[in-house]
């Protein structure tokens, strides 16, 4: 159960990603501001029910602000453009994934998985290699590969690093990536 | 009504007005006092001259041409009718602003079929119709475009309910068509093919904008369409389904163009083709204004270089790009006045606007995701500064973002004192400053201290009451302001509402805000165009009292939670008007 344990750790240091957070990813100072920034909204709203437990979030998915009604005042057609960025990637869940080296690529459906632990082992299978354990600080660094993913900012990320329903909502296309490459990933954290 | 009739007919030459009248212009014939007056155009300044005499409000209404109605429930077309006999262009406003969030059920009002019926009787020489925010159907189409056969110009901006059968009846009927916008608008297509309806010998188009349609239009219609206007074809915006070569060919048939609203870039093509549209746009030595640009990117920016210095508005609110990828373009574009970006060139790309281009004037930055609250994306403080130290014209921002400080928006007023338009949005609701984890009070405080012109204001983050005397106590040209989770109590709506000495619209949601502070402006209602309140803690027993108190007011509920008067009031609109409650209220609107 070490990967699952490791898996676990991951979610729960991730949890600062999922709060209001009014700083970058890492900074310590904002752990403070949350209650404020929140309640303030909580005095101010009726329907504060969508705002309770925002704090205590376990899902991992930044939920409740999105069904503010008409908040952030941008137009309806607006919404298309993400949309169409979002889409690029089927919509269904199902994404390519390729292997340094491997002669095809094959498919997946992201929808299929409860956890990292899940498709890690999926992709292990389906490649034949090995991939390891994940840690925050060092990847996979002690493996032969790495599994990466392109979010839809376009930015190549290591798998493991945010809230697993988080990365099923922004992964567009896996890689995973061998040998060297991999190591200089793992070294570089 | 004929409008060469000589009004004569209808009232009496001024000596009839004389009698006992102290004016002594009234041996000014009224011939002479209407040619003097067809020389205004400005409606405010023809309201003010209606209301001189008797003898100058009839002069006024038998000149004026040009109708604006900026809230169509304000008047009715009876009323209108009546004063005004010889209109030739209309501009009509309907649905507060909050629709175009989806803060309004459908089918909430401001259909235009009720005023062409009217126009169609009393203005049969009507030639222009210019609409935001209404709901147009089909049938209303046909019947405008049957009924006015000289009219000119259709501009539906943010309107629904028509389908391409509409603009079919447009095409064909209108002959002397010469302007047809739908910016913005929702058309639920049926297929694009009214282009094709357009008449063979048709040529008098100047202004075309169907980017917001969804569907796939007859692009050869279109070539041929635009190569028959060639002469007088200035605007041009096509969709997103006209690829980069289609706009090629349209382009060599248009060189006179002035603003160019481009289909996709993302297409193949060969480095011919890609000098091929090259040059095309360097050949449209007119163009000021270019919009547009779906999935375009840096490799397809060399097209545009041939236009990129003459251009004056550059919108790429529908291009996702880079920092990068901004600079490289902007570094074309010194004489830019107007940009509309996606914040994804987040601050780095606005250091690149502070830096190429010192002319800006109007900055609007938009969220890609607005629902996303991964805090690495976008744009920051830091963006607003550096534009504006290089942008010291800059008097109109639109400015979507995550994090805000007081230090930054101080300075950046500091550095550009003229705005006229200031509308930040800090995404998070009642968010504070990002250092100092203080309200953002100081910031608002000198927005208002700082500029003087300022006429449109748009607040959020943490705001207490503060923010609101200071808004009260120094914003005396505001007329528009936009609240949202924002103010402690009551006291900040009485100010604005006591301050604010030529406010016009005012909307609010999701403030502490209750009867007292609605009913501080019961003297104030009347002189202002509309309020708008959702989620606030008016009740109906407020409402109630409001509409007894002002009759001359529109007190509309929509969706109330009970009609007790302790029940909240969920959503409430309040306006000025002569025409008395609605006929048309759907059930789910209380008139009260």
């Amino acid at each position: 159960m070490e990967k699952g344990s490791a898996v676990f750790e991951n979610r729960d240091l991730n949890l600062k990603a999922t709060e209001l957070r009014l700083g970058l990813p890492g900074t310590d100072e904002d752990s403070g501001n949350q209650s404020s920034s929140s309640s303030q909204v909580k005095s101010n709203k009726r329907s504060s029910s969508e705002m309770d437990g925002s704090e205590l979030q376990q899902s991992g998915a930044p939920v409740s602000k999105a069904q503010v009604v008409g908040w952030p005042p941008v137009r309806s057609y607006r919404k298309n453009i993400l949309e169409k960025k979002k889409s690029e990637s089927d919509g269904s869940g199902f994404v390519k994934v390729s292997m340094d080296g491997a002669p095809y690529l094959r498919k997946i459906d992201l929808k299929l998985y409860k956890n990292y632990l899940d498709l890690l082992k999926a992709l292990e299978n389906m490649f034949k290699c090995t991939i390891g354990t994940y840690s925050e600080r060092e990847g996979y660094n002690g493996s032969e590969c790495a599994p990466t993913y392109e979010d839809k900012d376009g930015d190549w990320m290591l798998v493991g690093d945010v809230p697993w329903e988080m990365f099923i909502t922004s992964c567009k296309r896996l890689r995973i990536m061998k040998g060297s490459e991999a190591k200089g990933l793992a070294c570089c954290l | 009504m004929d409008p060469d009739t000589k009004k004569c007919k209808e009232s009496k030459p001024h000596s009839s007005n004389s009698n006992g009248s102290k004016c002594s212009h009234l041996k000014f014939p009224d011939e002479a006092l209407e040619k003097v007056l067809s020389f205004i155009d400005s409606h405010k300044d023809r309201n003010t001259v209606s209301l001189v005499c008797k003898e100058w409000y009839n002069a006024e209404r038998w000149t004026r041409s040009n109708l604006f109605i900026g809230n169509c429930y304000s008047v009715s077309p009876e009323i209108v009718s009546r004063r005004f006999p010889r209109i030739k262009s209309v501009r009509i406003k309907g649905k507060p602003r909050f629709s175009d969030f989806n803060m309004l059920p459908r089918d909430w009002g401001a259909n235009v079929h009720a005023w062409l019926v009217m126009f169609a009787e009393v203005y049969p020489f009507l030639e222009e119709l210019r609409l935001k925010r209404m709901t147009v159907n089909d049938e209303s189409l046909e019947l405008l475009a049957k009924s006015f056969t000289g009219f000119k110009a259709l501009s539906l901006l943010s309107c629904d309910g028509f389908t391409d059968d509409g603009l079919k009846f447009v095409a064909t009927h209108c002959r002397n068509l010469t302007e047809l916008d739908i910016q913005d608008s929702v058309a639920v297509d049926v297929g694009g093919d009214w282009l094709t309806c357009f008449p063979e010998n048709f040529s008098s188009l100047e202004i075309l904008n169907f980017a917001s349609l969804n569907s796939e239009v007859n692009f050869e219609s279109l070539e041929k369409l635009v190569n028959r206007c060639k002469n007088t074809l200035r605007v041009l915006k096509v969709n997103e389904s006209i690829t980069l070569d289609q706009l090629q060919r349209l382009l060599v048939h248009a060189p006179n163009l002035v603003e160019l609203g481009t289909g996709s870039f993302m297409q193949e093509l060969t480095p011919r083709q890609y000098e091929d549209v090259g040059s095309a746009f360097s050949n449209c030595g007119k163009l000021r204004v270019l919009s547009g640009l779906w999935d375009a990117t840096d490799l397809h920016f060399s097209v545009l270089y041939g236009a990129c210095a003459r251009l004056t508005f550059l919108n790429f609110s529908e291009a996702v790009l880079q920092s990068g990828e901004l600079a490289k373009l902007l570094a074309h574009c010194p004489n830019l006045r107007r940009l509309w970006v996606i914040d994804t060139v987040q601050d780095k790309g606005l250091e690149a606007v502070g830096s190429s281009c010192p002319l800006l004037e109007e900055l609007r930055v938009f969220p890609l995701d607005p629902y996303d609250l991964d805090h690495q994306h976008g744009v920051t403080e830091q963006g607003l500064l550096a534009v504006s130290l290089g942008c010291p014209k800059l008097h109109y921002l639109l400015y979507f973002c995550r994090r805000m400080t007081n230090a930054a928006v101080i300075a950046a007023v500091k550095n550009c004192p003229n705005f006229t338009h200031f509308r930040l949005c800090i995404m998070n609701p009642g968010q504070p400053d990002h250092l100092t984890k203080s309200p953002m009070d100081a910031a608002f405080a000198a927005v208002v201290k700082t500029c003087p012109k300022l006429r449109r204001l748009s607040v959020s983050g943490l705001l207490t009451d503060k923010t609101f005397e200071s808004i009260g106590e120094y914003a005396k040209n505001l007329e528009t302001l936009s609240v949202a989770f924002a103010g402690s109590s009551d006291k900040a709506m009485v100010c604005v509402l006591r301050g604010c000495p030529k406010l016009r619209k005012l909307e609010i949601r999701d403030c502490p805000f209750g009867n007292a502070a609605l009913l501080s402006g019961v003297e104030k209602y009347e002189m202002m165009r509309s309020l708008w309140m959702s989620a606030c803690d008016v009740t109906m027993k407020g409402c109630r009292m409001l509409a007894r108190e002002m009759p001359r007011l529109n007190v509309e509920v929509i969706e109330d939670e009970g009609s007790d008067d302790g029940a909240k009031a969920g959503k409430v609109y309040v306006y000025r008007t002569v025409a008395g409650p609605r006929r048309d209220a759907p059930p789910f609107v209380l008139t009260l």
